[in-house]
């Protein structure tokens, strides 16, 4: 039989002075692996710095992964599992909000401190004071796309709004809130389903309401035929959008129709400060790529948690808690990371424009 | 037949007993059996349908989904009407399952009429096609959470209550094909147009084994829903339709046991590879692989359909009905 095989094989027994056990669920397999993937090198780079440096307490940290195949059903498991039998003191993980949104009240009935690299979607940190994020939350960039099109001296927007998606709806209604509050005019909104594939009719209506810019937060797939549209219909001025944008087949679809084109994300890796050139060059070394957002917040979910079981002193979860959630000013790679009471990161955003074919940084936003 | 029977009180007797003592197992080996029961449900209904009655559907994840959302609707909805005492609640509960597996039922009458005239393939893209609708409507649907997942739930299923489904569900299907009247089912799968020819109604047993099937699905999604305390649409899209044919095929089409074997084998087997990399004694190879698990689970899934092609136990089923 399997099953007791199951019991044996997966036997580990307690250790007190070994290695700190961190666990960090991902989706290695599946319909989001590239996500996983890229959170989960970022991490675990970070452990491997922590522990080439000494590791922290004078332990080693051993960070546990384990694949969720991009499936519900199986957060749950995995993360029973980590905290159960691998007596994990933390969680890291995962990129999607709707997994993280089931590992979540796991964690927290059992006071396992939970870091998410970049589930963005408010209701995850809502689920009780264990769970913790190192991203901004969607209306934050709203709000900055807002005070950018502002700093530019943009009147009048016009927004296309994908009314199936949470995250482009709260993009939407907080970049609207912010530049009706600072004097802006919106001069159209339109909407579209994810899926679309002829955005003609709203693009010709808001080509005739002559804006200066138009804000599209939607995801990759439809803003690279959105733009190629807008391109054929003459609709010259920039598009802006947020983190939705980063995808694999953007460019490739969009060809040369989105350059100009501005967009608020996490992350850049021509971000010029040292910090982010040696996490680059340290990245490119270990794994012959150029780090993106997912890496490069798994590699800050991971430095937060270190820096706070420093600061406890123990691994225990309730000074653990008390520690992350206390974390201020920490200098990570996405910038710097400060946490709210509501348990998610207050800090930067980075805007970036596209042109020849790649993504350049512009500039950083300040919360 | 009354020997069945008295096996059916004996073992939800023996799940009575045996959930006396979950209360200490391993949280994860706990999740592991709870999904196990879960997935044998699922996997004998669809046996009804494509194993019995030879109907293949690509669907079972939608009917699965439809019991799941509308259990948890229910008791997020009412759940403390009757007070908030365990008693109270849990019989909310266990409303809302069956409540869940007539939903589902009635949503397999929906799709069954109209597409159980098609045969075969053509059978198969329209029960995939409704899945996706109802996943569609759920992930548009606000009061459901949407795209977002639906969460909240008390966790009211716990190992008696699943296994008491699961030897129900056993015991149901195995009584209702041995019976004369369930030798249509058989007939229908054999030849339909010899049983037609012999006045059998192919449509009405067709469409009575989609119901059941997705009765008994619907059961499932409501154990599940309230098991795991967060359901998304994307946990019942189409991968978890081919999941529950992989068991029904691998177990043998029409061999409860062998199904049942089939769920408990591939609901086990990818948690098991897990730890292969563990152990330090298998050669590096090896381990590198099992670091790709899925990679490996697939692999053995096509040794396991190669070397056993008629399924796990051939033909055999828990019971060899007499036909009187």
């Amino acid at each position: 039989m399997i099953f007791p095989a199951l019991f044996f094989g997966a036997w580990i027994s307690e250790v007190n002075a070994g290695p700190i056990r961190v666990g960090e669920f991902a989706s290695l397999t599946g319909a989001s692996a590239s996500f996983g993937q890229s959170s989960h090198k970022g991490t675990k780079l970070a452990v491997e710095e922590i522990n080439a440096a000494g590791g922290v307490l004078g332990r080693p940290i051993e960070l546990i992964t384990e694949d969720d195949q991009s499936q519900a059903g199986q957060p749950a498991t995995i993360v029973r599992k980590l905290i159960s039998q691998d007596k994990v003191i933390a969680i890291l993980g995962e990129v999607a909000s709707s997994k993280s949104l089931e590992a979540a009240p796991i964690c927290q009935q059992n006071k396992i401190p939970m870091i998410s690299p970049a589930s963005t979607n408010p209701k995850v940190t809502e689920v009780g004071d264990c769970i913790f994020r190192v991203c901004f939350i969607d209306p934050f960039q709203g709000t900055v796309m807002s005070k950018f099109a502002r700093e530019n001296g943009w009147k009048k927007i016009a927004v296309l709004t994908d009314v199936k998606q949470d995250y482009s709806v709260g993009l939407a209604e907080f970049f609207i809130k912010d530049f009706l509050a600072n004097g802006g005019q919106i001069v159209r909104e339109q909407k579209y389903s994810t899926g679309d594939k002829d955005f003609k009719p709203q693009l010709t209506s808001i080509k005739a309401s002559q804006p200066d810019a138009v804000f599209v937060p939607g995801y990759y797939a439809e803003v690279s035929l959105i733009a190629k549209q807008a391109k054929l219909l003459g609709l010259k001025v920039p598009l802006l959008g947020g983190d939705g944008w980063v995808g694999d087949s953007l460019l490739k679809v969009a060809g040369k129709s989105l350059d100009g084109s501005f967009f608020s994300s996490h992350f850049s890796s021509d971000d010029a400060s040292l910090m982010v050139r040696n996490f680059v060059e340290k990245f490119k070394a270990k794994y012959g790529e150029v780090p993106d957002d997912m890496a490069a917040l798994g590699y800050d979910s991971a430095m937060i948690l270190a820096d706070a079981i420093r600061t406890a002193g123990t691994t225990d979860s309730g000074p653990l808690r008390q520690a992350i959630a206390s974390t201020a000013s920490h200098a990570g790679v996405t910038g710097k990371i400060t946490l709210d009471p509501q348990r998610n990161a207050s800090k930067s955003a980075v805007i970036l424009t596209i042109g020849d074919g790649g993504f350049h940084f512009v500039k950083k936003v300040e919360p | 037949m009354k020997k069945p029977k008295t096996l059916l009180l004996i073992a939800i007797a023996l799940c009575a007993a045996a959930s006396f003592f979950t209360g200490g197992i391993n949280p994860y080996y706990y999740d592991i059996l709870i999904t196990i029961g879960i997935n044998i449900i699922l996997a004998v209904s669809l046996n009804l349908v494509t194993g019995y009655t030879g109907q293949f559907s690509l669907g079972h994840a939608g009917f699965m989904a439809v019991g799941a959302y509308s259990s948890a609707w229910m008791t997020l909805t009412f759940g403390f009407v009757l007070g908030t005492s365990l008693p109270a609640t849990g019989g909310v509960y266990l409303i809302a399952l069956f409540g869940g597996g007539l939903a589902a039922a009635a949503a397999g009458l929906l799709v069954g009429v109209p597409s159980l005239r098609l045969r075969g393939d053509y059978l198969a893209i329209v029960t995939l096609g409704f899945s996706e609708i109802i996943k569609g409507v759920i992930q548009n649907a606000e009061p459901l959470g949407a795209q977002r997942g639906l969460g909240g739930m008390v966790q009211h299923t716990n190992f008696f209550w699943t296994y008491a489904v699961v030897a129900l569900a056993i015991y149901g299907i195995l009584t209702l094909v041995h019976s004369t009247y369930g030798s249509g089912f058989l007939a229908v799968r054999d030849d339909e147009i010899a049983a037609e020819a012999m006045g059998i109604n192919t449509t009405k047993y067709k469409v009575l084994a989609f119901v059941i099937g997705a009765f008994l699905a619907g059961v499932a999604g409501g154990l599940y829903a309230h098991f795991k305390q967060f359901i998304h649409p994307e946990g019942f899209n189409f991968l978890k339709s081919v999941d529950i044919v992989v068991m029904v095929i691998l177990g043998g089409m029409g061999s409860t046991a062998g199904v049942c074997l089939a769920a408990v084998i591939l609901t086990i087997l990818p948690e098991f590879l897990r730890t292969v990399s563990d152990y330090t004694w298998l050669p590096g190879p090896v381990r590198d692989l099992a670091e790709n698990r899925m990679i490996l689970y697939s692999l053995l899934l096509i040794i396991l359909m190669l070397t056993r092609p008629q399924g796990l136990f051939g033909k055999m089923a828990f019971i060899r009905g007499k036909k009187s």
